[in-house]
């Protein structure tokens, strides 16, 4: 292992009550697709990824859950920062990722990642996605559990096509990758059982 | 590197860890528990642990309450209704120990309400959560006992047992006869067992605000519904589904829209019916 | 007026010192001690420990003191503490053909390389009370021969394995095995998860079903190949050190049971195995385990598995004596809600049959009046 605990940066600095705090607004989020939780307070990373990043990783990631990492993430910093903290093994196959984090410009993002199956839908991807921003792109309608009637999207930095593929996730279900989209310290999720409309509805 | 599973310092009591698990099990339920919540009524496999508790008495509610709970949260606990009966007070001791948190009888003061067999009265609001304990988590079980078929059923959408089952009931006695436990359909995808609720309570599941967790811990398996989310129960356009109830009101507080516990009070068999209900029946009185 | 019933936690706390009291028993004796459950109900540690799944004597006495004798609850309360343990990593397999043993015999050979080693057991005891016991005395020690530490005790199978007589050990698939401690069982299950399940499945479950295959239900022709019992390093390999480090030595009990033979037109005849191992010394554990896990290899080998030793769902469902135990003793906690509910049915039900009762007395009526 390259690296040592003393030319990284820090982890939790209180492992059960920060991973509790900021497990429950995951949770939140997840409850409540295409709301904007903010995870700050929590450990900075190793720069390259997100603060938001960094901490739903540190949250949910350990030993059991292999990550991939797009290229332009896949630097010593980054692993070794999170093979430090979390124990996580890094995978090269997409297929099989338990997480995955991309950039919002990365090309065919669902490409590849575990999708679960029919007898076991639980065994796919979670794709945690860096954007611009969760709230100043064109706005979207999506609907689905956790959503009363319909919801505004304006995640930036996602064109048509990236949502037609979003759709195309949408409609495998109760298969289908769940997405995380981050920016700063800020998430927004996006389970695979919401459906959002692949034209937006007004732009900014 | 270190080993991520080790216990962490601030331990309630010092022996055990913060909310009992340990952070990797904490992650591992706080992962299924996403995975329910993205594929609602789907029941997610996990790693359960051996609890402190019996298996049946409510070790699924327990980790996933473990795995949730923080020191700012309120958590009430309830049995058939009530805040004071053994179990629900066992369990309440058991958080108040090892996740020094703050406990309430008060269902608006909740942020996370434990329940075993009943919803409360009161309506939940946005952002409370509700935990249920969940024996048999497979609403097929009683009609086929193994898993790989129940599994395949559901892989397929295929109901068509559970409808023959509510229509040979319909045949033998003129009307479904399921009075708790009652199967509810979750957004139109999977069928599930709400828990041993009285089939009164499931039009409170149908588009709550609240986030409902289920916890297996013997069968390992967690599933959720989240907020607004459409739970049918299942029914016939000639029988369409009907709740319990009683021409008597609470003895206590006068209501006549809570489910109703009935009691013998003499040895010549004479009842009283009271609000199961205990904190909702207490606020009316 | 009615007051609901009140009290739970006051209920509770007198309940948790009446179980100490009673535990205690009469205070004009002397308290068991650890030490004392461990070395002389060393056969109760044994089963706490397997079906605990935790190697440590002095817990499980601890557990059994703290259960008054109830077995099951002590392996409940062992199971308990063992899954707050933060994990190190795995060891090293086990090669129990470095054990050193107190016991080891053969049925399926008069005679094995290694030799028959009677060892401690009660088979042979004729089972009379023996009423000496009932009064503390000094016994003398038993004479005992030197250990030959230095020798390994190759397995019988694998005599026999050398010339096709005898199955090679079933492969295990690819990859760690899972650990059905941390993972959730999944259907149809692997073997190495059946053997766990089995280790630490119900002794008296087991031992019913493995007697079920030999009265007819499933049976297998088992042979016991080998049964040993004795006392097996463990090895630990860190991965910054590079290589294995002996770490404890602990006693256990294997049992290779020798199986029917299959062959098919391509493989020649040959027979089967089945394995059972469990710590200390618990032989009938280990038979009737070695019996389940043939048994559940019907489908495997192409044999009709239609018995309920063979039913792998079956069997691995309901195998834990801890979920078991939970869930049927479950029964005591109060229902009144869900059956408050069944009363409001079954009320309205009769009404409904009484009600037709009514209805059809009553076209009786006009239909006999008509009739007038």
């Amino acid at each position: 292992m390259s690296g040592t605990s003393s030319s990284l940066s820090p982890g939790f600095a209180d492992p059960a009550h920060d991973a509790q705090r900021l497990f429950r607004r995951v949770l939140d989020a997840f409850s409540h697709p295409g709301r904007i939780v903010s995870l700050a307070g929590a450990a900075v990373g190793p720069g390259t990824i997100s603060r938001a990043t960094t901490a739903y990783l540190l949250t949910l990631a350990d030993r059991d859950t292999p990550l991939w990492l797009a290229p332009a993430f896949d630097r010593p910093e980054v692993r070794d920062y999170l093979r430090f903290h979390a124990g996580t093994p890094m995978v090269v196959s997409r297929s099989e990722a338990t997480f995955a984090v991309l950039r919002h410009e990365d090309a065919d993002p669902f490409e590849g990642f575990a999708v679960g199956t029919d007898t076991y839908p639980d065994r796919s991807a979670t794709l945690v996605i860096e954007v611009p921003s969760l709230d100043e792109g064109p706005i979207r309608l999506c609907r689905g559990p956790g959503i009363d009637g319909e919801a505004h999207l304006a995640v930036a930095g996602l064109d048509d096509g990236f949502w037609r593929q979003c759709a195309a996730n949408h409609a495998l279900f109760p298969c289908g990758a769940d997405l995380v989209f981050t920016s700063g310290s800020s998430l927004l999720a996006l389970p695979r059982s919401i459906s959002v409309e692949v034209s937006p509805c007004m732009s900014r | 590197m270190p080993d991520t599973s080790t216990p962490d310092t601030t331990i309630a009591e010092g022996a055990y860890n913060y909310a009992y698990l340990d952070e990797q099990t904490k992650r591992m339920i706080r992962r299924a528990i996403l995975k329910a919540v993205a594929v609602p009524g789907y029941q997610v496999p996990f790693g359960g642990r051996e609890m402190p508790l019996p298996y049946g008495w409510g070790t699924g509610g327990i980790q996933v309450t473990a795995a949730i709970i923080g020191r700012d949260d309120t958590l009430k606990v309830i049995d058939q209704g009530a805040d004071d009966t053994t179990n629900a007070v066992s369990i309440r001791r058991f958080f108040a120990r090892v996740a020094e948190v703050a406990t309430t009888t008060c269902t608006e003061d909740a942020t996370v309400i434990q329940t075993r067999h009943r919803v409360p009265e009161t309506p939940l609001k946005e952002g409370q959560i509700l935990v249920f304990q969940v024996p048999i988590p497979e609403p097929l079980r009683m009609l086929e006992p193994r898993e790989t078929e129940t599994r395949t059923l559901h892989a397929l959408s295929e109901y068509g047992v559970m409808q023959v089952s509510l229509y040979e009931s319909i045949a033998r006695h003129g009307r479904i006869s399921k009075s708790y436990n009652y199967p509810v359909m979750v957004n139109g995808r999977y069928i599930m067992s709400p828990s041993p609720i009285p089939k009164f309570d499931n039009p409170k599941l149908d588009r709550s605000p609240a986030l409902q967790l289920y916890g297996a811990g013997r069968e390992k398996r967690i599933y959720a519904v989240p907020p607004h989310t459409p739970v049918k129960s299942l029914d016939f356009d000639d029988h369409p589904f009907e709740v319990e109830h009683w021409s008597e009101c609470c003895a206590l507080c006068g209501s006549k829209e809570s489910f109703l516990d009935e009691m013998i009070v003499d040895d010549a068999g004479k009842r009283l019916f009271v609000c199961s209900d205990t904190d909702y029946c207490e606020g009316r009185r | 007026m009615y007051v609901a019933v009140k009290g739970g936690e006051t209920a509770i706390a007198h309940s948790l010192d009446l179980i100490a009291d009673r535990r205690r028993g009469d205070r004009g004796l002397a308290e068991l001690t650890l030490e004392q459950i461990d070395h002389q109900l060393g056969l109760a540690v044994d089963r706490v420990m397997t079906e605990g799944s935790c190697y440590d004597r002095r817990l499980a006495a601890l557990a059994i003191k703290q259960a008054r004798g109830d077995l099951i609850e002590a392996i409940f309360l062992l199971r308990a503490y063992r899954t707050t343990l933060p994990r190190f990593g795995d060891s090293q397999p086990l090669d129990t053909a470095k054990m050193v043993p107190e016991r080891r015999i053969s049925a399926a050979f008069k005679d094995v390389p290694g030799g028959q080693v009677l060892g401690p057991t009660y088979d042979y005891t004729h089972r009379l009370l023996d009423f000496s016991l009932a009064i503390a005395a000094d016994r003398p020690e038993a004479p005992t021969a030197p250990a030959d530490t230095a020798r390994t005790l190759p397995h019988v199978g694998d005599i026999l394995a050398r010339e096709g007589l005898l199955e090679p050990p079933p492969a295990t698939p690819d990859g760690r095995p899972d650990d059905l401690t941390r993972q959730p069982l999944s259907l149809p299950a692997d073997r190495p998860l059946r053997l766990q399940n089995l280790a630490r499945g119900d002794e008296g479950f087991l031992l019913a079903l493995g007697y079920s295959t030999q009265r007819g239900y499933g049976n297998n022709h088992p042979f016991v190949g080998e049964i040993r019992y004795g006392h097996v390093p463990v090895a630990f390999l860190p991965e910054e050190l590079g290589f294995a480090i002996e770490i404890a030595e602990i006693d256990v009990t294997e049992c290779d049971m020798v199986n029917q033979f299959a062959g098919s037109q391509d493989v020649p005849p040959q027979f089967t195995r089945g394995y059972g191992l469990t710590f200390g010394h618990a032989e009938r554990k280990a038979i009737a385990m070695a019996l389940v896990d043939r048994a559940l290899r019907a489908r495997e080998l192409a044999e009709s598995a239609d018995s309920p030793a063979q039913d792998e769902e079956f069997v691995l469902a309901h195998s834990d004596n801890v979920e078991a135990s939970g869930f049927v003793q479950h029964l005591k906690l109060p229902h009144y809600v869900d059956f408050q509910s069944e009363l409001v049915v079954v009320r309205a039900l009769r009404a409904d049959v009484e009600a037709r009762r009514q209805r059809a007395a009553e076209e009786r009526a006009v239909l006999g009046q008509a009739a007038e």
